[in-house]
């Protein structure tokens, strides 16, 4: 393992640290946690945004702090969920009187923290309601499972809730918007390699020289088949293609090719120039892209790409301010 | 016998020291069918627990129950942290009022721990979770009349192997489908490691 770390069982506290410094007129921390607050907060009659995770999917969530979008974001230990504790510290900080609204990527570790702080809250008397974002179609739609995971598209809810509570909204109507967005994002990913944690020392899983793996998760977990290693264009083609066929995008869309955490832009660039070929191809038109890093899994190398079907509400709350470093609108 | 808080104290102490020995096992059961984290969870939550537990001063065996899931639920995450709070924090309410625990209250705990973690996963019995190992082990101690060692190791440890041949229906192990069977659920795995401390806390009480 090669890395720029101190120690490997600090990697979050110092991240988190480093997250702030140099950042305190937007952001802090608040003290003893790993929660991560707009300094403004919490805002008077603005519904409160909370997301988290896992850390090392940077820039997710904490990058998406700031004025119309996250309010806070909770950092967990690589790859873990936060704990309910904290959670609740945040929920507690951002609540302005108009209740806190909580984005849960689709993880029984993150659903069940995030439930039982939101369940702690009410008994405080603080209004919470959730989204659980499941867009990886790489896994099947069950209520009998799990079910699907939440990836990239998480982002775009965000985006979309966060616009809506920094307008006024209040928690029914941020909970709309979340939920609608939801049903109309769908995002695939690929691994060229695999990351590793820091505190376990070695790679999570194993690739093969010239093999990849389709529908991967962004903690690795498997996804639909591993491969040859096939050109940018093919990997677009077969991307693009399962997204299509799970969902009717038929009308706009957003597009999003995200980079995994060691991928260049330039390559998450070449597949995006494909992407955009096969939607125009199918006659969907691409109303706004987003190309770079924006739910990582440490340094896997490999790209996802993400589309949100947009009505005219989506896409004027995808283009309302944002000042979240990762995402400025 | 009857488990005082002396006994539940040496209980969670005794469940750490495997936790700590077996972190690397526990977590290469997780990078089969999870994410590699489980032993490093376990391990971090029931330090935790250890360091904890001798510093204080406890008045019930429910007092150290409620302290082990409120330190589990803040320290372990993933999972296996509101889980395992939620099964100690259901027993704990369980035995509440009868110090020190008898059989019966000790088995009507576990029940109650049983069905809010079912509750809480949304799971049950055949979905390759911990609930596999819970299950059989209420339902032994249902059967018994008094505490007994070996054939609550013997019963923990079988529906541990048992899980071996379940495809997973719940939790990250799901995404693995028919590639999880052949494999045996890392939460069963750390609740046998507790279930086995108890064993070795009835042994030294009998
Ligand atoms: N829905 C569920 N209900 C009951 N137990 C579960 C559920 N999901 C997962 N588990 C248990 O949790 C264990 C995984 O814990 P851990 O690795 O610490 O969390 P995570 O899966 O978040 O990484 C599994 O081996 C399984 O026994
Ligand atoms: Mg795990």
């Amino acid at each position: 393992m090669k890395k720029i770390i101190n120690d490997p069982n600090q990697v979050v506290q110092d991240m988190v640290a480093g997250m702030v410094s140099g950042f305190t007129k937007t952001i802090k921390q608040i003290p003893e946690t790993t929660v991560i607050v707009r300094t403004d907060a919490p805002i008077k009659r603005k519904v409160g945004l909370v997301s988290g995770g896992g850390s090392g999917h940077e820039p997710a969530h904490a990058g998406y702090i700031g004025k119309g979008m996250l309010d806070a974001a909770v950092v967990g230990e690589v790859f873990t969920s936060p704990t309910p504790d904290q959670i609740l510290k945040a929920i507690k900080a951002v609540d302005g009187g108009a209740g806190v609204f909580l984005v849960i990527k689709n993880y029984t570790g993150d659903v069940l923290n995030f439930e039982m702080a939101a369940e702690l809250a009410e008994a405080e008397g603080i209004q919470v309601e959730k989204v659980i974002v499941n867009d990886d179609v790489a896994v099947e739609d069950s209520s009998f499972t799990t079910g699907r995971r939440g990836i990239a598209g998480t982002v775009l809810v965000h985006k979309i809730a966060g616009a809506m509570a920094e307008s006024g909204a209040s928690l029914a109507e941020v909970k709309r918007v979340a939920e609608k967005t939801v049903q109309n994002v769908r995002s695939i990913g690929m691994a060229l390699s695999p990351c590793t944690l820091p505190a376990a020392g070695e790679p999570s899983f194993e690739l093969e020289e010239r093999e990849m793996e389709i529908g991967i998760g962004i903690h690795g977990e498997p996804g639909i088949e591993r491969k040859q290693l096939v050109s940018a264009d093919d990997i677009a083609v077969e991307l693009t293609n399962r997204l299509l066929a799970d969902f009717d995008f038929s009308g706009d869309v957003a597009v999003m090719i995200n980079g995994m955490g060691a991928t260049p832009e330039m390559e998450l660039y070449i597949v995006n120039q494909k992407v955009q070929t096969i939607l125009a191809e199918k006659d969907i038109n691409v109303y706004q892209t987003f190309v770079g890093e924006y739910m990582t899994a440490l340094e896997m190398a490999g790209c996802s790409v993400t589309l949100l079907g947009l009505d005219d509400e989506l896409k004027m709350l995808l283009e309302t301010a944002s000042d979240a470093p990762a995402f400025r609108v | 016998m009857k488990l005082t808080v002396n006994n539940s104290i040496q209980w969670f102490l005794k469940a750490n020291e495997k936790m700590q020995e077996n972190k690397e096992y526990l977590t290469l059961l997780d990078k089969k069918i999870g994410d590699s984290d489980h032993g490093i969870n376990m391990a971090r939550g029931f330090q935790e627990v250890a360091n904890k537990l001798p510093t204080q001063d406890y008045a019930s065996v429910s007092d150290v129950l409620k302290d082990v899931a409120m330190t589990l639920m803040s320290k372990v995450g993933g999972a296996a942290g509101p889980l395992y709070g939620t099964i100690f924090l259901k027993m704990s309410t369980a035995v509440k009022g009868t110090d020190p625990v008898d059989y019966q209250t000790f088995t009507n705990g576990l029940e109650e721990g049983l069905v809010g973690v079912k509750q809480r996963g949304k799971a049950d019995v055949g979905e390759k979770t911990l609930v596999d190992v819970w299950a059989p082990v209420v339902d032994f101690f249902k059967q018994g009349v008094d505490f007994q060692a070996d054939q609550l190791v013997e019963t923990a440890e079988n529906a541990m192997d048992n899980t071996k041949d379940i495809q997973a229906s719940k939790g990250r192990a799901a995404y693995f489908k028919e590639k999880s069977i052949g494999h045996i659920d890392p939460g069963s795995t750390s609740s046998f490691y507790i279930f086995e401390a108890l064993a070795e806390v009835i042994r030294e009480g009998e």
